[in-house]
């Protein structure tokens, strides 16, 4: 149960705030209910999701007639756990797979290409790693780093080249090699900017077109969206952008050992329908896991 | 930023001034509007239930309820908290008399330090200062390399140490800008959770062993309620000074910045505004909440503009006025805008500007500034002082000479043409004014009475902006032709209420 443990961990806070609902809220009347609304909202869920999430188990409590904090609890944790969408296959393990990480500045991009080149790498993957920010000073060399860490190839360009022609690259390595899996770093930009959203597109389009002409068979590629889990009620913006220019395949949560919630997965989920491929529960290699709805749900009611 | 914040209020309000008078019924209903907004935005969820326990109260007072435009009080009572909540007054960064200076910024990792911190040392070196940074984040790979990278590129020395003990970085980092006489020392630490005890200690190590001056948290706009938890603790920890909110140049409401202030009292120093070094702002608090409440930052592009003008320029502006309106003026404009971020930034300003840009599917085209250049470059010396003597045959020869069709040439004349129209009714108003008496005389405090007070922009109103940039009059958000001098007026209006 080490991922369990880990991720009780990682969320504790939030359990201590619902756990304050269950236990001191006494008797189950209007003020509990609010305050739960409150708490979901604390949690950075969002207050859309928060009020319906609310009422659902109003409703719940009342057809089924529960009034003990276990029960509630129990029904809370099943209520969110619906909310997330299960991954059709793990787009790491199931290779060949092309994966571009794509997100806003500073959400842990890089780190979690590097992280997640490591953990396949050691589990015997061949891996290669295209190094796509060309913006950020120093991108490169970090990615570098993480990339003799891992004991993988890292396919760069000179900082301020074309990121498509990184990714050009990186798939002819991979198809000449026959990589198992290739992750593509991308350089972090505001969802807002329509010209630096264009170039990503581009990137991808490139990505594509390059992966499908494989000759060991066309490669799949996925666009993973990374958000920082201490990213408030903007994620779900984030999200819609992100997505409506790249089309997502999922998202990866990081940074969830501090105190934040992380309550904005539970809203992107929601709203957009999309899978979490993994969580950040810590700085450690291991530390980014492979996400469990259940688990998740059940750590942050604190069942 | 703030957008959706702005909308919701605009929509409470929009129903509030229908009214003649308001009953504690529509307050309730318009504050339950503002805390669901408020929400959204990521104001932390107590200071949401303070925010709107005191507006409600305020606004519940009789001569609230019986004035004359309730709905405008509501306004600007909603303003006045929100300002007061973000700090009443303009917080600048104080430095000491202390040679040199230390400044170290802490905060979450991703937040925006080592980036914040080269924005830092750009804006001191502009200010005269020779700053000095150290690169005291050891664990992320290649950090240093990333500060020295933006070091280089912005001309500014970046200390790195032995690349292994930050306190022993920091120490010998003050201890180089002595020696090289360097008067700021910039120090960017590596990011850390609050609740990470062994990095936290390092920093207050840090913080023992340089006695920075300033310590400046920097926070990212887009994080929501947990940020409460984290500067409570960096507040105890590293006691800093200051805020530097970073990435407001997306489209968080940035509510967490609301309640920074709110929880710690420590005041919001410098907003960081987009990618390039100079995109680091003094956070104003009553701007910000009026770009909150959709009230516009006419003040922000205005200063904006000045900071931008030189001598030469409001020189170019005399003669522009005095002689009429050349191509190499428009050309000036033109790369005025682009120096102030392109037509999408200053629209983004203004007020209704927000809209206006949504309006449009939140995208200009701003390449039609390069390709008027582009037509302009292909002019001789002379066409381009008189642009009066194009006729046909220049008009083909431009064409060819850049690429576009003719049609392309006639819409860059239609648009200087209507410059020119500017010209002369802004000629005659400056002459009006400079003849008035006292009243408009008195705010050229620089002994440029009536002057045009936007060099660069040159008398252009949006309406003319907006037309020429995007080439088209339906995008104009600011209504008939016939306001050309309102906006021109409104700043005026808002650069005395400045002073």
């Amino acid at each position: 149960m080490a991922f369990f443990d880990s991720l009780k961990r990682g969320l504790e806070r939030s359990r201590e705030a619902l756990n304050e609902v269950f236990y001191f809220g006494g008797d189950v009347d209007e003020d509990f209910w609010e305050e739960l609304e409150d708490t979901l909202v604390m949690a950075d869920m969002g207050a859309e999701i928060s009020m319906q999430v609310t009422d659902d188990l109003r409703d719940e409590a009342a057809r089924k007639n529960l009034t003990t904090a276990p029960q509630l609890r129990r029904a809370l944790a099943e209520r969110l756990e619906r909310v997330f969408v299960e991954p059709a296959t793990d787009i790491f393990s199931d290779t060949p797979s092309c994966v571009l990480f794509v997100g806003i500045n500073g959400a842990g991009k890089t780190t979690t290409v590097g992280k997640i080149a490591s953990a396949e790498a050691a589990a015997g993957k061949r891996v290669v790693i295209g190094s796509a920010d060309t913006f950020r000073a120093a991108a490169i060399e970090q990615l570098d780093v993480w990339g003799q860490r891992a004991g993988v190839p890292v396919v760069k360009r000179d900082r301020g080249s074309d990121p498509a022609s990184v990714c050009y690259d990186v798939l002819d390595q991979a198809d000449r090699t026959t990589s198992d899996l290739v992750l593509i770093d991308t350089a972090g930009r505001l969802h807002t900017s329509p010209e630096l959203m264009r170039e990503l597109a581009k990137v991808v389009n490139v990505t594509r077109k390059r992966a499908a002409a494989c000759q060991a068979g066309p490669m799949p590629v996925h666009v993973v969206l990374v958000i920082d889990a201490a990213t408030g009620q903007n994620g779900l913006n984030q999200a819609l952008e992100f997505n409506e220019a790249l089309g997502l395949d999922g998202i990866i949560l990081t940074k969830l050992d501090g105190t934040a919630k992380g309550g904005i997965a539970l809203a992107v989920a929601a709203r957009l329908k999309l899978p979490i491929y993994r969580i950040g529960v810590g700085e450690q290699v291991d530390d980014l896991q492979a996400f469990d709805a259940h688990d998740f749900a059940r750590a942050l009611v604190g069942e | 930023m703030f957008n959706s914040l702005s909308d919701r209020l605009n929509d409470t309000f929009e129903r509030l001034r229908g009214k003649g008078k308001l009953t504690e019924a529509d307050i309730t209903s318009a504050m339950r509007d503002i805390r669901m907004a408020l929400l959204e935005a990521d104001v932390n969820f107590k200071v949401v239930k303070d925010f709107v326990a005191a507006t409600k109260e305020r606004c519940l007072e009789a001569d609230v309820l019986e004035s004359l435009t309730p709905a405008q009080n509501v306004v600007k009572i909603v303003l006045d908290e929100l300002t007061e909540l973000l700090g009443s007054t303009e917080s600048k960064l104080v430095l000491s008399n202390r040679i040199p200076n230390v400044i170290m910024l802490v905060g979450l990792q991703g937040s925006g330090k080592t980036t914040a911190a080269a924005k830092l040392a750009y804006l001191l070196k502009k200010q005269g200062k020779s700053p000095l940074l150290a690169a005291c984040d050891v664990y992320r790979p290649a950090a240093a390399d990333q500060l020295a990278t933006l070091g280089g590129e912005i001309g500014v020395p970046v200390f790195r140490g032995d690349g292994q003990h930050p306190v022993l970085i920091a120490q010998d980092a003050v201890r180089e800008a002595v020696d090289t006489m360097r008067d700021v020392v910039i120090v960017d630490t590596a990011g850390r959770l609050q609740i990470d005890e062994q990095m936290m200690q390092e920093a207050v190590d840090i913080k023992r062993a340089v006695k920075p001056d300033q310590v400046l948290m920097v926070v990212d706009a887009m994080t929501g309620q947990d940020i409460v938890n984290v500067v409570q603790t960096f507040a105890e920890r590293t006691d800093f000074d200051g805020v530097i909110v970073s990435k407001l140049d997306g489209d968080a409401r940035g509510g967490g910045a609301l309640s920074v202030r709110a929880v710690t009292g420590k005041p919001i120093k410098f907003a960081s505004v987009g990618e390039k070094p100079d995109a680091l702002e003094p956070f104003v608090p009553e701007r910000m909440a009026k770009r909150i409440l959709g009230m516009g930052d006419v003040v922000g592009i205005i200063e904006k503009a000045q900071e931008l003008a030189d001598a030469e320029q409001i020189e170019a502006a005399e003669r522009m006025l005095r002689d009429g309106f050349t191509m190499n003026d428009l050309l000036t404009q033109m790369d005025q805008i682009k120096k102030m971020g392109g037509m999408k930034k200053i629209l983004g300003m203004l007020p209704g500007g927000q809209q206006a840009l949504r309006q449009m599917g939140g995208d200009m085209d701003e390449s039609a500034l390069d390709r008027n250049r582009a037509m302009i470059m292909s002019m001789t010396a002379e066409e381009r002082m008189r642009p009066s003597i194009i006729n046909g045959q220049r008009r083909a020869r431009i064409a060819r000479g850049c690429g576009l069709t003719p049609a392309d040439v006639n819409g860059l004349m239609k648009q200087w043409g209507e410059m020119n129209k500017m010209m002369g009714k802004m000629r005659s108003m400056t002459n009006q004014m400079a003849g008035g008496k006292g009243k408009k005389g008195k705010k050229g405090k620089k002994g440029k009475g009536g002057r045009v007070r936007m060099p660069g922009m040159g008398g252009m109103d949006m309406n003319q902006l907006m037309r020429g940039m995007g080439g088209s009059a339906a995008a104009n958000p600011f209504g008939g032709g016939g306001s050309d001098m309102d906006l021109l007026r409104q700043m005026e209006q808002q650069m005395k209420n400045k002073r």
